[in-house]
């Protein structure tokens, strides 16, 4: 399948075909697993599956439909610069164990448990499962620090579904799209300096403007495009998108 | 803050231009072919030191022979990884894994996505090239801890792991022959690092085995269960920074204060996406522990991999530990690096990283006023053999006792024996052991990442108040510890020693020279 995968993005590689600019570029989160939608050769079936919120229905739809939007809607948390794993999830928390369905849920209850006190509201309140942000807000570097997959899937686990951040640490974006866990969105300013914990806040994904709408503030924010990081999110992850597009052998039976 | 400049996801696949589809892609993630990988490779390695690269197919004259792209030490170790003559930065590649390391935390979330995703029957992909050390939670009575240690012994049981550094009896590290601890510094102990290889781990600090000239990083569970199964990992090439580190080390500086210097220079995610390359004379004059300090926190820099060119310290050190073949690459003259840096290292000065972040970089004689609770010296950072010898040597030169409580946890047995049994120069015969308890130190603890990490509640030197600590260990962000407003200073092992005697962070000239 790899090999069908005709193109780059662009920009991408005009990027990093000029690595003396260093300091000219903004932050880029290429699209991944981009294929040639108009190009079915070589037995690759393109794919685009979306996940209905309610129901784990995939529906596979041919390149020629117009593109889905994927909407999230719900109240925003709000941090800061430089939220590493072990705010995110103390390690003290990471002996359960995120592949045993009871760990994962027990995983999510401890979601950015490790933050100062100076954030009074806590994104789960003590005694509850799950949050009530379903939009998390960050400024540079979210999630620098541990490899622990732990910490996209404790935000995940506790119902958050996206991330706002200006940048991201490597490994913590990779899980992120590994696990399919949360959606690692990219702002292009400094979002986080103007929305509030408990802003009402709708994200749309589509494939050229994505946006974060502040229905508090009334203000618009344009995201980065996630690209083709989206359907492997939607499919669950990695593991999930690669048997859907025949990447790799079902599990056995 | 320095945002990343180059970021890359690491899923884009970009075919070359010239392979068929069998280069890439799952075509070859079929059984069989797995199996003609091996054979290819084993055929291949018959001699000592021989080439790695498999059989090329179908490619076109362009692509043979000799390359006149230049490439750093990185992208040469995943183009051979990846079987193919040429990659530059951004290129999206799949890679053939040498060595995959799983502890107690991840491994149970790995093994059980690898069974989840490849059948509770399936089988890993080399027994012989999965390194499963038990070190983070050891010696706590926490059950879910302790049956951790458990599962991955099942697993390796019944995946026939060969390298499973097991530990049965909580109560006496000793009595267990095959538990080493730390898992960084066990796999360059026992010979699983090694100059050109691809080593992945289920933990951030992986990159301290760049140290040995190879491409080591870290990875969530997930990637670690597809690797599990196949052997192969989807990586994009990182460009590589470039610090040359030039000039004599002084006495009292340690590649602990090189590291913090770089990432205080160029910020927590300075180097996100990107390799880190250290070379020149100083680098060269360093051994192979102070080398794994400086590449273990390049992960503190938001950096991908570290890496260090390979010579006769790396090469004496790898050959008396392993007997598989390996071949150490070099960055081309002609490379192509996104950022270059150079220091003199003789005009270095100690510093400390203060709380909360590895970046918050100060001189230690500037925080001479900051009066400190305990010392911590341990991790993979900073409780390896040379930095226990150090400590001790600025304990004996200064000849007093500790005015904190300062806990010692050496990485693993091995250096745990080094600190009852190897003498320190200048000290007259004495052990490390020894002069650390005519200091008042407490006694040496069990090998373990210990409390670098906070931990189970019961862990031993977990800082469960909101005291400040001078540690040698490798972030210093909230709750880092445990307690989340405890203060933690990162600092050299000397450094530390110098801070536990005056009970203040302390510059170690004040006792070295």
């Amino acid at each position: 399948m790899a090999a069908s995968l005709q193109s780059v993005n662009p920009t991408l590689s005009r990027n990093l075909s000029s690595p003396n600019n260093s300091s000219s570029v903004a932050p880029f989160r290429s699209p991944f697993l981009r294929f040639d939608s108009t190009s079915v050769s070589r037995g690759f079936k393109p794919l685009v599956s979306f996940r209905n919120a309610s129901s784990s229905a995939f529906v596979t739809r041919s390149a020629a439909e117009p593109q889905e939007r994927k909407t999230f809607h719900g109240l925003c948390y709000v941090v800061g610069d430089n939220i590493d794993t072990d705010q995110i999830i103390p390690a003290e928390f990471l002996t359960l164990v995120p592949s045993n369905p009871d760990e994962y849920e027990k995983l999510g209850s401890h979601a950015l448990v490790g933050l100062p006190a100076a954030y009074k509201e806590r994104f789960v309140q003590p005694g509850e499962m799950k949050t009530k942000y379903s939009i998390i807000i960050g400024g540079e570097n979210f999630g620098c620090g541990s490899s622990r997959e732990h910490a996209p899937v404790c935000l995940g686990a506790a119902g958050a579904k996206a991330v706002v951040a200006q940048s991201y640490a490597r490994i913590f974006f990779r899980n992120s799209v590994a696990t399919g866990e949360i959606y690692p969105l990219d702002s292009e300013v400094r979002v986080c300096d103007e929305c509030k914990t408990g802003d009402v806040a709708t994200i749309e994904l589509r494939e050229g403007d994505s946006i974060l709408i502040n229905h508090t503030t009334g203000k618009e924010y344009k995201l980065k495009a996630i690209g083709d990081a989206g359907p492997v999110i939607d499919a669950g992850g990695i593991f999930a998108y690669a048997r859907k597009a025949g990447m790799i052998p079902s599990a056995a039976a | 803050m320095a945002s990343s400049v180059i970021s890359s996801s690491p899923f884009v696949c970009k075919s070359s231009s010239s392979s068929s589809k069998k280069d890439l892609g799952f075509s070859s993630f079929t059984k069989s072919s797995q199996i003609s990988i091996h054979r290819c490779q084993k055929k291949s390695i018959s001699r000592k030191i021989v080439s790695v690269m498999a059989p090329q197919k179908d490619r076109s004259p362009g692509t043979t022979g000799s390359v006149k792209t230049g490439m750093t030490m990185t992208e040469k170790i995943l183009a051979r990884a990846a079987e193919k003559s040429l990659v530059v930065p951004g290129d999206n590649i799949w890679v053939n894994v040498d060595v995959l390391m799983t502890h107690d935390v991840c491994g149970p979330g790995a093994f059980g996505i690898f069974k989840r995703e490849f059948g509770e029957k399936a089988k890993v992909w080399d027994p012989e090239k999965i390194v499963v050390i038990p070190d983070h939670y050891i010696f706590t009575a926490d059950k879910r801890a302790n049956r951790n240690v458990d599962i991955m012994r099942e697993h390796c049981k019944e995946q026939n792991i060969k390298y499973f550094y097991d530990i049965t009896d909580l109560g006496n590290f000793k009595a267990n022959p095959d538990y080493k601890g730390v898992c960084h510094v066990a796999l360059a102990q026992e010979g699983h690092c090694r100059p050109g290889e691809v080593l992945l781990g289920t933990d951030s600090h992986t990159c301290t085995a760049g140290a040995f000239g190879q491409f080591a990083t870290g990875i969530g569970n997930t990637d670690a269960g597809f690797v599990l199964g196949t052997g192969k990992i989807l990586l994009k090439v990182p460009p590589t920074m470039r610090f040359i580190l030039d000039g004599e080390m002084p006495s009292y500086l340690q590649a602990k204060d090189l590291i913090l210097q770089i990432i205080g220079e160029i910020s927590v995610a300075g180097a996100t996406y990107k390799t880190m390359e250290f070379s020149g004379t100083c680098i060269e004059s360093l051994s192979m522990e102070e080398r794994m300090t400086l590449c273990n926190m390049v992960v503190e820099a938001g950096g991908k991999n570290g890496v260090i060119p390979p010579d006769a310290t790396t090469l004496n050190y790898v050959e008396n530990r392993t007997s598989v073949p390996f071949e150490p690459v070099y960055s081309d003259g002609n490379a192509s690096f996104v950022a270059d840096y150079r220091f003199d290292v003789s005009k270095l000065e100690p510093v400390v990283a203060k709380p909360h972040s590895p970046d918050n970089r100060a001189l230690a004689r500037e925080c001479k006023d900051v009066k400190i609770d305990r010392v911590y010296i341990g991790s993979c950072t900073g409780g390896k053999t040379e930095d226990f010898m150090a400590a001790a040597k600025l304990f004996h030169a200064a000849g007093k006792k500790v005015k904190v409580p300062t806990f010692l946890v050496p990485a693993t047995q091995k250096v745990w024996m080094d600190v009852y049994a190897l003498p320190v120069p200048g000290s007259g015969g004495k052990t490390c052991a020894q002069i650390f308890e005519e200091a008042g130190c407490d006694t040496p603890a069990s090998p373990s990442c210990g409390a670098c990490l906070g931990g189970p509640a019961d862990t031993y030197a977990r800082l469960n108040e909101p005291q400040v600590c001078v540690s040698t260990t490798n972030r210093n962000f909230p709750g880092r510890m445990g307690h989340k407003e405890g203060q933690i200073y990162l600092a050299s092992p000397y450094t530390a020693a110098a801070s536990a005697l005056t009970g203040h962070v302390t510059d170690p000239r004040e006792f070295l020279q």
